[in-house]
């Protein structure tokens, strides 16, 4: 299927998804149907409606301002010559700019149908393409955007995840599924993948004899449901992934509701079903697919373990002298280091979270040129890959300690250096009512002014880690049901009004966070979000004890009482 | 009152009915001051639709305020003048900003 793997690449250090005859013969075959189904739309040979269902297959929505092209990035991993091809997409077809989502892949706002054929092309020779962005199908699968290089990693998640991709990519069976359909992957006990928001979550792990297998997740997903995915089994070993998969999917595929679209997902089932029915009915499906075609052979996963093998860092001792001089001259360095840097498994090598959260600037945004300047500290110091992270950031992931204070100088030139990697500012929003069709009020405006409003480094680290998430509908693809600090914008007598939801998050302990009371108007919701915060540091026990664990701890009283005083006491 | 508004079917961009045309700008737009008027501009929406000159055609309430068309719903404003966040994007782009 589309996109196998090979080591092969320019420097022959790397992995990066190589397409086969196969994979480049069917992305080509399937731009041109899309150019001749373009065509004979332009033409009026088939109406919008026979032409929107073909459209969205090829990730082709229509937003207020103009047509959006979401492709995807499987997994989020990008080679810098697919990074720079997106600039040259931004630059050539829409308006020098991209915008990064929270399934890890990448939207541009304003391309004309008439140019859609030709971006497909040129993307195809990167090995891209937009197939099963939208739709009722298999979407994008993610990952752990720090895959292969995290220090607290089982095992890569990626090959797993590239496994179901091949599959999944245009499956006969589940292509027309009740509703759209979301999987994650994580290889470590700490989620970075929010793997329990999504319809499968995966977590890879080895069980007492160290063999790998999978806790597997069914059933979550925010929206205006939001449900915490239940556990189904507690240990699948690897090879039968794809066989429990596709049980899953087929109890899915018959018994998911085809009548109503917002009861149509699985999480939906899952719920009305019982985890424990819904479990045996799985389990059924799967005793008949178990041993059969489906079964992972050990050489094909080992083969594409391979193609995921580790790169081959060069040892680079000297790092820790570099960093610890480079502090003494640059406390914005340090800074950084401190808040952007994560520990890698090679202990001369670190990742580095390359953040779109500039203060002030729309989350998730990157131009065209700092596109091709990400690209090129890819090459230069981070053994060719970029990541795309669903807190909308980029990260390098294999960068020598040695060189960090390079990648910094290089941020700092293209504006990409902001030192807030899980602070109140490393905001998520969706792009709002600004751009997209179905959001009831704007999502961008208030996360540019809470960041503003936040703007001092120092006070943000006093604050800790503070995820805040903001959706302008209930569809809530700013994941503000999982924010320490979630904002629903709402659309309430014609004027945007943004209820505050607290205690949501989406690790390892994912939970879905409380309205905590009537909304606030879009010139109170800074200050409204400025006041929990000031009541969380007067009432934590110290400075580990984040926003959340207080939450967890205290409960919404407190946060209520300082929010709506006595209208709070008399509920 | 009541304007007549769509994307454009080649490039997504939205477009107001006027008379006899489609046009890039809300200012220019055709204004149905009563039923039978919005009516008549439903049908021409509904024919440019049939025609794939246009896509996601609407009928959307608006005001005269100081002599100028504003949509009730932010959302059409929005459409009318680009991203709130964004003053180079959309239509706004293409006013002269004043020196």
């Amino acid at each position: 299927m589309l996109g196998k793997r090979s080591k092969q690449t320019a420097n022959g250090t790397t992995t990066m998804y190589r397409y086969d005859e196969f994979d480049h013969d069917f992305v080509k075959a399937r731009v041109a149907q899309f150019g001749d189904q373009v065509e004979r739309r332009m033409a009026g040979e088939i109406t919008e409606d026979e032409f929107r269902p073909l459209r969205l297959m090829n990730g082709v929505y229509l937003q207020l301002h103009a047509y959006m092209l979401r492709i995807a990035i499987p997994y989020g991993t990008l080679h810098p010559r697919q990074l720079r091809m997106l600039a040259h997409i931004a630059r050539k077809y829409d308006k020098g700019y991209g915008h990064f989502t929270t399934r890890q892949n990448i939207q541009f706002h304003w391309p004309a149908l008439s140019d859609v054929p030709a971006i497909l092309a040129d993307l195809a020779t990167v090995e891209m393409h937009a197939i099963q962005t939208s739709g009722n199908c298999i979407r994008n699968v993610t990952a752990d955007h720090f895959a292969g290089a995290a220090a607290d990693e089982v095992a890569d998640p990626r090959p797993y995840a590239e496994i179901l991709r091949q599959w999944s990519s245009v499956h006969p069976e589940f292509s027309y599924l009740p509703r759209k359909f979301k999987i994650a992957v994580t290889g470590a006990e700490r989620d970075r993948a929010a793997i329990k928001t999504h319809d499968i979550g995966l977590h890879l792990k080895k069980n007492e004899q160290g063999e790998l297998g999978f806790a597997v997740y069914v059933g979550g997903g925010l929206g205006r449901t939001p449900i915490v995915a239940k556990k189904l089994r507690d240990f699948l070993p690897q090879e039968h992934l794809l066989s429990y998969v596709t049980a899953i999917l087929r109890v899915y595929n018959l018994h998911g509701r085809r009548d109503n679209k917002y009861k149509a997902r699985i999480k939906i089932l899952v719920h009305e079903t019982g985890t424990e029915e819904l479990a045996s009915w799985v389990e059924a499906e799967w005793q008949a697919l178990k041993d059969g075609e489906l079964k992972l052979p050990e050489q094909d996963v080992a083969a594409i373990q391979s193609y995921f093998a580790p790169p081959q860092l060069s040892p680079r001792p000297e790092g820790d002298e570099i960093v610890r001089v480079a502090k003494l001259d640059s406390r914005a360095f340090g800074e950084w280091l401190g808040q952007n840097v994560t520990t890698h498994r090679n202990p001369d090598y670190a990742a580095v979270t390359v953040s779109l959260k500039s203060i002030g600037e729309t989350p998730g945004d990157i131009s065209d040129s700092q596109m091709e300047a990400v690209a090129d500290l890819a090459e230069r110091y981070a053994n060719d890959e970029v990541r795309v992270t669903h807190e909308q950031n980029l990260v390098l992931p294999h960068v020598a300690r040695a060189d960090l204070k390079a990648v910094y100088d290089g941020l700092v030139e293209i504006g990409l250096a902001t030192a807030n990697a899980g602070l109140i500012s490393d905001i998520i929003a969706c792009p709002g009512l600004d751009y997209c069709a179905l959001a009831n009020a704007r999502s961008i405006p208030v996360a540019q002014q809470i960041a503003r409003r936040f703007s001092s480094l120092e006070r943000q680290r006093e604050i800790g880690e503070l995820k805040l998430k903001i959706s302008g509908c209930i569809n809530a693809c700013g994941h503000h049901h999982v924010g320490h600090i979630g904002i629903l914008g709402v659309e309430k007598k014609g004027a945007e009004l943004y209820q505050i939801t607290l205690g949501g998050s989406a690790d390892e302990n994912t939970t879905v966070g409380e309205i905590i009371g009537r909304g606030f108007g879009p010139d109170e919701i800074v200050d409204a979000v400025e006041t929990l915060v000031e009541t969380y540091l007067s009432i934590r026990n110290d400075q580990s004890e984040r926003f959340l664990d207080v939450y967890r701890r205290v409960g919404p009283a407190p946060f209520k009482e300082v929010l709506y005083g006595a209208e709070a006491r008399a509920a | 009152m009541k304007l007549l508004t769509a994307n454009r079917l080649s490039d997504g961009e939205a477009v107001w009915y006027a008379d006899g045309l489609w046009v890039d700008t809300i200012a220019e737009a055709l204004i149905a001051h009563d039923k039978e008027s919005a009516e008549a501009l439903e049908a021409i929406g509904n024919k440019a639709l049939a025609d794939n000159l246009v896509v996601d055609v609407n009928l959307i309430d608006i005001e005269i305020i100081d002599g100028t068309i504003h949509p009730t719903r932010l959302r059409e404003r929005i459409r009318a003048a680009g991203p709130t966040i964004r003053n180079d994007l959309g239509k706004q782009a293409r006013i002269p900003q004043a020196a």
